[in-house]
């Protein structure tokens, strides 16, 4: 049994969405118990469409939003109650990066500021000892001390990613949440970035949570995948197990999309009806129902749970 | 290689290049914004230094109400005191009215609109509501109310300039940090576990600053105006004090046989505030770092 990092159990999280006078108030329901695992040392990617609470869920692991029920644990500790004051030293611990290169870097600080910044608040280095580390991690990510006193609207795309990866190392974290890191950046710097990360991972021992909306970045990067539909944890397995074998009609649905670059090979694809349905009125019984090829009687009424199928490879899908 | 060599060049610049170097060769660009600056800074020696070729009080009433010449080059007012050196030394009262009241106006309200904008509930209700208050007075009403309560006299022109000001910088500054909090890099900070105090003052209060200098030299334009009025009704500065309120105020008897007794301390108040503003407004340009 590998060591765990993190683990949710039963997260919940609902946002207020519309508050009108005398009218009920309504919620988007953005996580609804999602349980799962993050192993010290292992790539777990989170994937799934828009507004199936990937962000959501990664958040809540740094508690940059507070949960509604549920729990969560990091490193043998419950931080689920934790206030600001008693997050400082978790936090440090664990960094994230972001999916916007060009919001995620304070544009009136000078980068040498903005990467040893975390060293400012968690450690008690003095300027120039922040500054000497900012300058070695720069040159990690493949930057140079030029670029030290620099402003980050100076830089492209790919550089500021860089820049972000550099500021949650500075601290040695043993987690990195990345919150759709290559999604904003074009398909060849992608791969650039994807590289640094998994470098970066062998060299210090890093343990990621990679949340992606894209499949084939996924498949890069990660060592267990979890599918998220409607915020609803719907698979997670090995990357291997759930390519070759996805049991989930909607895995099996998002993996008959990935386009493959060869005209010659034929694949059937399968393609959902409808949109996702509104999170602020979630179906009953299924979240998947509305959409589902196989849906039966069941699965109207009753939510399913997430089972294990096979070792290591969980699944909530009542046919299973 | 030529090119090669170009792009060290200019990291090298990058590398001793101080950021107020930086930011004055942009600012000396503008070229508006300079001469203002200049002319700030002009009036800035002559209220330090005082260069007046006659003593402020001094009369001469066998030359009252005489018109610019060599000799008094503003006239003389009717009593027969030297015009130029009346504005002189009151450029040193409007500017110190002005920039400690303003002053007071922006720290005290940059503060409660940070608190507004982070903290939101109830303290942001209460700071606004009583912004809301104090904002529903007519401008110089406000100010004629302060001076009325807590009596004439320079000080109480300033405890009023500054007083007026609060609720404008807290409505920009809350305006700004609501806008702010929300961007990416705030929330950044807060995974790193950055501090509330210095989230609000190194990350948020940053990016408050180029509306807050825009608006801080406006309000100083604002409170020369209004300094000068309260004197000119009679609520700030003795009349003895040159005041150029005060001096506005005692030329309207003459503005029929002795107009440059109005013309100069108008013209001085005119291009004191003009001055400001297009300060302002080249300030604002230099700041923000993605107008280059």
């Amino acid at each position: 049994m590998r060591e765990t990092l993190v683990e949710l159990k039963n997260v919940r999280k609902q946002f207020l969405a519309s508050k009108k006078f005398m009218e009920e108030k309504k919620y988007v329901k953005a996580i609804n118990g999602v349980s799962f695992e993050i192993y010290k040392g292992e790539t777990l990617a989170i994937v799934g469409e828009s507004g199936c609470g990937k962000s959501t869920t990664g958040r809540a692991i740094n508690k940059l939003i507070d949960i509604d029920e549920g729990e969560v644990w990091f490193d043998h500790e419950n931080i689920t109650n934790y206030s600001s004051h008693m997050m400082k030293p978790v936090r440090s611990k664990m960094q994230m990066v972001f999916q916007d290169p060009y919001g995620s870097l304070n544009p009136r600080m000078k980068i040498r500021d903005i990467v040893s910044e975390p060293l400012l608040v968690h450690t008690n280095l003095s300027k120039k000892e922040r500054y000497q580390k900012a300058k070695e991690l720069l040159e990690i990510v493949g930057l140079n001390e030029g670029h030290l006193r620099r402003y980050a609207h100076e830089f492209s795309g790919g550089q500021r990613q860089r820049i972000g990866i550099a500021r949650a190392l500075t601290v040695n974290p043993k987690l990195i949440i990345a919150d759709e890191p290559v999604s904003a950046l074009d398909v060849s710097i992608q791969a650039q970035v994807i590289n640094l990360f998994k470098e970066l991972q062998r060299e210090f021992h890093l343990t990621y949570l990679f949340i992606s909306h894209d499949l084939s970045v996924v498949e890069h990067i990660s060592d267990r995948i979890g599918v998220m539909y409607l915020g609803h944890l719907v698979e997670i397995t090995a990357k291997e197990q759930l390519y070759k074998n996805p049991l989930h009609p909607y895995t099996q649905a998002l993996l008959s999309a990935i386009p493959i670059a060869d005209p010659a090979k034929k694949k059937k694809r399968i393609i959902l009806k409808g949109d996702i349905p509104n999170p602020i009125d979630l179906p009953v019984g299924c979240p998947f129902n509305t959409r589902c090829m196989h849906v039966q009687d069941k699965c109207y009424k009753i939510v399913p749970q997430l089972q294990e199928a096979a070792s290591g490879h969980k699944v909530a899908c009542h046919l299973i | 290689m030529k090119v090669n060599t170009e792009i060290k060049k200019k990291q090298e610049d990058y590398k001793f290049e101080s950021p107020m170097i930086e930011l004055s060769r942009k600012f000396l660009k503008k070229k508006v914004a300079t001469v203002s600056f200049f002319f700030i800074l002009f009036l800035i020696i002559l209220a330090i230094f005082q260069p007046t070729p006659y003593d402020i009080s001094q009369t001469d009433y066998s030359n009252t109400l005489s018109k610019p010449s060599a000799e008094h080059w503003f006239g003389t007012d009717e009593y027969g005191r030297d015009i130029f050196s009346r504005i002189v030394y009151g450029t040193k009262l409007s500017l110190t009215v002005a920039i400690v009241g303003v002053t007071v106006g922006a720290v005290i309200g940059s503060i409660l609109g940070l608190i507004a904008g982070y903290y939101r509930g109830i303290p942001e209700m209460i700071i606004m509501r009583t912004c809301d208050v104090l904002l529903a007075f007519p401008g110089l009403l406000l100010a004629i109310g302060i001076v009325a309560i807590i009596g004439p006299g320079l000080i109480n022109v300033v405890i009023a300039i500054a007083i007026y000001g609060i609720p404008n910088f807290t409505r920009i500054i809350r305006s700004s940090t609501l806008a702010i909090k929300e961007l990416l890099y705030v929330e950044a900070s807060q995974s790193i576990g950055v501090s509330d105090l210095r989230l609000l003052f190194k990350h948020i209060f940053p990016g408050t600053v180029p509306a807050l200098i825009v608006s801080y030299t406006m309000r100083l334009g604002t409170a020369i105006i209004t300094a000068a009025s309260l004197s000119f009704l009679g609520f700030g500065a003795s009349p003895s004090n040159p005041d150029w309120g005060a001096m506005l105020s005692s030329g309207r008897n003459y503005i029929g046989i002795a107009p440059h007794m109005l013309f100069y301390p108008g013209l001085a108040i005119f291009l004191t505030v003009l001055g400001f503003n297009l300060l302002g407004d080249g300030l604002r340009d230099t700041l923000d770092p993605k107008l280059d």
